[in-house]
């Protein structure tokens, strides 16, 4: 066994406290890359990437990558029979480079693998030079916040040119202290109960045995899943050189690929949106349907090939054939992301619409009165203005209308510039906008002081008018909150 | 005194005192689950024990292996030659006889459909039709002296693959699967060893010495009994796949509890 590997194992069973040491360690990255990914999720859904953010956004999605590649790094070390076959899959990664592969796999393992080189390289790797770039980018991404400020979700007195709540110190520095606490217990409670990475049942690492069951851990597996999935005849031979295109496509395009996509995410939507705006309120997940709709559809892509690594486990657990839940996942890959993205749109459209029908007329009491000719309706409660304002305050972005024939809001023709596709993606973006309630549709439906008076056809007839009647003016986003009610208004009878 | 004594007896101690009488009969019946004696073979056998074998053959196995058990094309193969250990095995584990067409026949200790007795008679039979693996002899499932250690390598080197680092089990090709090792008889592990049932390989005493099987046994009965359970739960021994399910569900629920407790607290 390698000097590694015994040193793994005096860790874990002479050492006074070293085996809760160690699982410590593993859970604490375990739990690291999991509030890695649920951060940036929240940052995606609220939008909070956008400008000034997007470096901000591209240093996190560096950072996330770093994270992962620590991680590779750190559970290959112990050189038992799981990491070694994780290092051994790297090693074909590598190898599945077109023209290169062979040449780069001798420069990092310093010749035939497994070598003596790759421990210790990757020792340096996890110690010092990637834990080095992650602090410095760490302080960075900490440095920027700072900069500009904590981004806010929308509610009274909240704009784009304040902050509204405590300063750091005293409190919200307290709350994080003690909740670094909090977290350190929770992390050493699970490290003292759970068994993490037990070396000892694996077996030093040895080039002709594997385990059945082997996968890495959670955050490369969506690269393990491809590889599942992928077909064997994406392996051909071409002037006497193999090509591994089953192997290449999940590795070592898939492993860029998925945090270049991350890290472009924002340019594209400014891009596809024209919104020059610096934004430092929060969007609700549902006022922004598509993207909401795009990041879970991605998601649940990367869901499939996830689970598409411990389809050996699911086959064995579930009693059923490996083929099959193969098979199905890789249906899955293509139809799940349709299936979630249409979910998810509609979902958020109908909550916007929920939201316009609470502006409109307030809370549903479940109170049935009864009138004298004999008719029912519900009582509703007004909306208290606060509660209004977060849903009635945000944006609407209409299609760009970029095409030949558009018009800015002067009814002048526009200038050329933006592409067929541009046009396409803006008009998929943003399309079926609703509009949040306007000041005018407020009013009358106050003025009529019966809420059953936009329940009639005509009202909601009036309503439908009015929201294409915003996109007369298209370009610049419309802003909600418009001061001048003659639009709506104007467009309702 | 009657008011005491009606009170003694809840009408919950019948259910009780039925789940523990299953509970019992069950595990009793699993721990004296009935295998041929070790040794078995025709030539240990008398003449009397191979007929009544053949007796049970016709009776139970014939339909599937044919009445000489030649095989019948394509339900069931052809029994000569493969030993009395592949009867014991198949027999004793409740794989055989075949309860139900399907990908594979399981261990079902309450399938067990013959005594002892019986099940030797039966080997001893299909032992007499051609030579082949005999019920391996007491003093390599005694395991005494037996080499944990090594019986570790030489488990890893030859059943992890399909069985798993930690004898748990893995699966194999179209819903058949390599099954858990985990409170299977020493005597069965050698026999499966022996014979290679169903999908696994032959490992013979060329391939691994009858010492080396005794350790391979050894091993397995030493983290049976909990020899490798260090650190904690050990979430089903299937890798970081119970560690993936445990932190998104159980870990990172306690900590997102734990910030919004925090949060609420008034600044």
């Amino acid at each position: 066994m390698s000097e590694a590997y015994a040193s793994t194992l005096d860790i874990s069973f002479e050492v006074k406290g070293g085996l809760l040491m160690r699982q410590l360690h593993h859970w604490s990255a375990l739990f690291f890359i999991v509030g890695i990914a649920l951060h940036a999720a929240r940052v995606f859904f609220t939008g909070a990437f956008r400008k000034p953010r997007e470096i901000n956004w591209v240093i996190g999605v560096v950072l996330s990558l770093l994270a992962a590649i620590e991680g590779f790094a750190g559970y290959s070390l112990p050189d038992d029979l799981l990491s070694g076959t994780g290092i051994r899959a790297m090693n074909g990664f590598m190898m599945s480079a077109p023209v290169i592969g062979t040449w780069m796999t001798f420069f990092v393992f310093g010749g035939e693998f497994p070598g003596e080189a790759i421990i210790p390289r990757l020792y340096i790797v996890h110690v010092l030079l990637i834990p080095a770039i992650l602090v410095g980018l760490f302080v960075a991404h900490l440095a920027l916040v700072v900069i500009h400020k904590h981004t806010q979700y929308p509610g009274p007195g909240r704009t784009n040119n304040n902050v509204v709540g405590f300063p750091v110190m005293p409190v919200y520095a307290a709350k994080a202290g003690g909740f670094f606490f909090v977290v350190f217990g929770i992390t050493a409670l699970v490290s003292a109960l759970v068994q993490i990475n037990p070396v000892w049942v694996y077996g030093p690492y040895d080039p002709t045995q594997v385990t059945a069951g082997s996968q890495p851990d959670f955050y490369m597996w969506f690269s393990d899943g491809a590889l599942r999935l992928l077909p064997g005849w994406l392996e051909f031979e071409l002037f006497g050189t193999t090509w591994s295109m089953n192997i290449f496509l999940g590795s070592l395009l898939l492993l860029p690929l998925v945090w270049l996509i991350l890290g472009v995410y924002p340019f594209v939507e400014a891009w596809i949106t024209g919104d020059k705006r610096e934004h430092h309120l929060l969007d609700r997940p549902r006022n922004a349907p598509t993207r909401t709709a795009v990041g879970l559809a991605a998601i649940s892509m990367y869901l499939v090939l996830a689970l598409a690594t411990i389809n050996d486990i699911l086959a064995i657990k579930l009693q059923l054939s490996i083929n099959d839940i193969t098979m199905f996942f890789r249906l899955m890959f293509f139809v799940l992301p349709v299936i979630v993205f249409f979910l998810t749109k509609r979902i958020c459209l109908s909550l916007q619409r929920h939201d316009r029908e609470k502006v409109l007329h307030g809370h549903e009491t479940g109170r049935i009165v009864r009138t004298p000719e004999g008719r029912f309706f519900e009582v509703h409660e007004p909306m208290d203005e606060y509660e209004r304002w977060a849903l009635v305050q945000h944006d609407t972005y209409r299609p760009l209308g970029l095409e030949a024939g558009g018009v800015d809001e002067h009814g002048v023709r526009r200038p050329g510039g933006g592409s067929g596709l541009r046009n396409a993606l803006s008009r998929f973006y943003y399309k079926d906008t609703i509009a949040p309630v306007t000041p005018a549709e407020l009013a009358a439906a106050h003025h009529h002081g019966e809420h059953e008076a936009l329940d009639t056809p005509e009202a909601a007839a009036g309503i439908e008018q009015h929201s294409e009647s915003v996109s007369d003016t298209p370009g610049a986003p419309v802003s909600g909150h418009v001061e001048d009610d003659s639009i709506g208004a104007g467009r309702r009878r | 005194m009657s008011s005491l004594a009606a009170r003694r007896r809840s009408p919950l101690a019948l259910l009780v005192l039925l789940l523990l009488g299953l509970t019992f009969t069950g595990t009793a019946y699993a721990a004296f689950a009935p295998k041929a004696a070790p040794g078995t073979s025709a030539a240990t056998a008398t003449q009397e024990d191979v007929e009544a074998g053949e007796q049970l053959f016709l009776a139970n196995c014939a339909t599937c292996h044919g009445t000489n058990a030649q095989g019948v094309d394509p339900i069931g193969p052809s029994l000569i030659g493969v030993g009395a250990a592949s009867v014991d095995f198949q027999v004793s584990t409740g794989r055989m006889p075949l309860p139900a067409p399907g990908v594979q026949a399981e261990r079902n200790a309450a399938q067990v459909q013959f005594s002892e007795e019986q099940i030797s008679q039966l080997a001893a039979y299909v032992d007499s039709l051609g030579p082949g693996p005999d019920v391996p002899d007491e003093e390599y499932l005694d395991l005494e002296g037996a080499d944990i250690a090594a019986g570790g390598a030489a488990y890893r080197t030859n059943c992890a693959m399909c069985h798993n680092s930690s004898g748990t089990g893995g699966a194999l090709t179209r819903g058949k699967y390599a099954p858990t090792l985990m409170g299977v008889e020493p005597q069965h592990i050698y026999e499966a060893m022996l014979t290679g049932p169903q999908s696994m390989p032959v490992f013979n005493d060329q391939n691994l010495t009858p010492q080396e099987k005794e350790n391979v046994i050894a091993f397995l009965k030493y983290i049976e009994d909990g020899g490798n359970s260090h650190g904690g739960a050990g979430l089903g021994s299937v890798g970081p796949a119970g560690d993936a399910l445990f932190v998104w569900t159980i870990g990172i629920g306690v900590m997102i509890a734990a910030a919004i407790w925090i949060g609420r607290k008034a600044a």
